[in-house]
């Protein structure tokens, strides 16, 4: 049996015209243009799009329900593959998420530490949007360039935890380990060669005749639009929302880093004020690194031992009893956290807009629920409404501003 | 807070409320949901300037402690003019759960809407489009219900297979 899915030339809405002239368009699943799993059901009339009808859930895997049978630890190899352009900060955003729950204070370094990859993250995110966007739409250069920087990004990750794609390297309390000064150097070499890199994309794209013609006025979102599909994240600041929790609800070290940087917004709502203020959020994002990793605190990554809430390290665990006693604590299936029996959402900036976490407790020490609030999921609903009336060479264009990731869209 | 201070004065006795860490949150009981949610939640956007619905997340509290109802449909509203969050809590119960439709209100409800009642099987009543989101159309479980199995009932390997001479 086929399966059932959305007829749009049957809705009301157009039933009632002469269809004869209307026909559909399967676009995806596997199209080299959707860059992962969805499906649209464009019905065009010629090269206009009446309808497009998403059809989503290719990759559904089950993320939520893994959830609640993993504890908080290992569940962070799972949110690690949610938006796994910037894998880091889906794990920022459930740590930060669960130490919420648990009521703990992360250290100063770790605060540091955490704000510089996520950063890392968002720069990685942005250049791979921009770049698959350009790419597109004609522009391969773009996409060379902007992937030669990811991959300085990609060795940085490497470097701290030992994995380039999906790194694991939160923890509840702490991280995985301390960054080493090789990592520190690569940050610091980092630093200096982004705004070349990033300038290059700028005058490669930024007044292309071709790629404003095919970004300028196409997808435009209104505020009140971005507002009433509860945008947020770069769709909803090229809209004109000004909002970016690392200013409304600073985290890690956000609110020491205040002076650092500040938020870029749109007024057009179009794809291409959606890349500009990716371009210019980079740049922030730089800002952030630069100063955060000059002023990066000394001290230990973990919260204190006798908290008995963080994974203790390997000299802990194999040369003093406390750490044994600890290590065990933690990571048998009966023991673990003492979490209380309440609620409580996280959510932080990450590239795509606001990642949140809702996380329902029961006493033992894995989630009753794990909710993920997907910033892809809600910015795809948009899409129907971005595409009407536009031509279907549009798509591409519209389908890359958003950066729809597809496995955090169907977790 | 002045917010729950007006609630309080328009719907008095119709919801309880909570709070943990900075979340603050009202909840609405199974028997008050289905007549007072929407227009709670109504007064919240018109009213006290909750213009954003930023999530909209169900939860299963089968076995948990304490609780009376079964099904909880989170609402997470956001003023995106002070940044103030509040949290409304709707409860549903078996056997025919359901709960008013907010897409009127927010347009973004739509497909959380959608994916709460894939997953849980609250029906959303004015709901324009009420179908499976992120399952096919044939699955006929709720698979984030907590009496439902980590590994399935077996859909996985009964799954349809279209062949390429029936397609």
């Amino acid at each position: 049996m086929p399966l059932q899915s959305a007829s749009p030339v049957l809705d009301d809405d157009i039933a009632g015209a002469d269809q004869e002239f209307l026909y559909t368009l399967n676009f995806g699943p596997q199209h080299p243009a959707t860059h992962t799993t969805l499906r649209l059901i464009l019905t065009l009339d010629g090269e206009t799009i009446v309808k497009a009808v998403p059809d989503i859930g290719f990759l559904h895997s089950g993320f939520e329900k893994l959830g609640e049978d993993l504890d908080f630890n290992q569940y962070v190899t799972i949110v690690d593959r949610m938006n796994y352009i910037s894998p880091v900060a889906n794990e920022i955003a459930w740590h930060h998420t669960v130490e919420k729950l648990l009521g703990i204070e992360i250290t100063p370094r770790c605060k540091y530490i955490r704000t510089i990859l996520a950063e890392l993250a968002r720069i990685s995110d942005h250049l791979l949007c921009i770049g698959a966007a350009a790419l597109d739409l004609g522009a391969l250069t773009a996409f060379l360039y902007a992937f030669n920087t990811r991959e300085k990004v990609y060795n940085i990750i490497e470097a701290t935890s030992g994995q380039r794609f999906h790194p694991s390297y939160t923890r509840v309390g702490g991280l995985m380990a301390d960054i080493s000064d090789e990592v520190i150097e690569l940050i610091r070499d980092f630093v200096a060669t982004f705004p070349k890199a990033h300038s290059d994309i700028c005058r490669l794209l930024n007044r292309n005749r071709i790629f404003i013609d095919r970004t300028k006025g196409i997808g435009v979102l209104s505020k009140e639009d971005a507002i009433n599909w509860s945008c947020s994240g770069p769709v909803a600041r090229a809209s004109g929302v000004v909002r970016d929790l690392r200013k409304d609800e600073p985290y890690l070290a956000y609110g020491e880093l205040q002076s650092a940087f500040k938020v870029v917004c749109g007024k057009g709502g179009d794809c291409y004020n959606r890349y500009l203020v990716r371009m210019g959020e980079m740049l922030e994002s730089w800002k952030i690194i630069a100063a955060a990793i000059e002023n990066l605190p000394a001290g230990p990554v973990n919260v204190d031992l006798d908290d008995k809430l963080t994974i203790p390290d390997k000299q802990a665990t194999y040369r003093s009893i406390e750490g044994l006693i600890q290590h065990f604590e933690l990571f048998m299936w009966n023991r673990r956290w003492e979490t209380p029996i309440e609620e409580v959402y996280g959510a932080n900036e990450t590239a795509n807009g606001e990642l949140g976490f809702y996380v329902v407790a029961d006493g033992s020490g894995k989630a009753f629920r794990a909710r993920t609030r997907p910033p892809s999921f809600i910015h795809f609903a948009l899409f129907p409404l971005l595409m009407e009336g536009h031509q279907i060479s549009d798509v591409p264009a519209v389908l890359g501003s958003l950066n729809i990731i597809a496995a955090e869209l169907d977790r | 807070m002045a917010t729950l201070d007006k609630l309080q004065a328009k719907f008095p006795g119709a919801f309880t409320t909570s709070s943990f860490r900075d979340n603050v949150r009202v909840l609405v009981n199974a028997a008050k949901a289905p007549t007072v949610l929407f227009l709670l939640l109504k007064f919240l956007k018109e009213e006290c300037g909750f213009d954003m619905l930023t999530e909209l997340g169900g939860i299963d509290y089968l076995n948990y402690p304490n609780a009376t109802d079964r099904y909880c449909v989170v609402y997470g509203l956001t003023n995106t003019a002070t940044g103030e969050r509040l949290w409304v809590k709707a409860f549903a119960n078996d056997p025919d759960p359901e709960l008013p439709s907010v897409v009127e209100l927010w347009n973004g409800a739509n497909w959380m809407e959608r994916e709460v009642y894939d997953m849980y099987g609250v029906r959303f009543t004015g709901h324009p489009d009420l179908r499976r989101i992120l399952l096919p159309a044939e699955f006929t479980a709720f698979p984030l219900r907590k009496d439902y199995p980590l590994r399935g009932y077996g859909e996985r390997h009964n799954f349809p297979i279209v062949t390429r001479a029936e397609s």
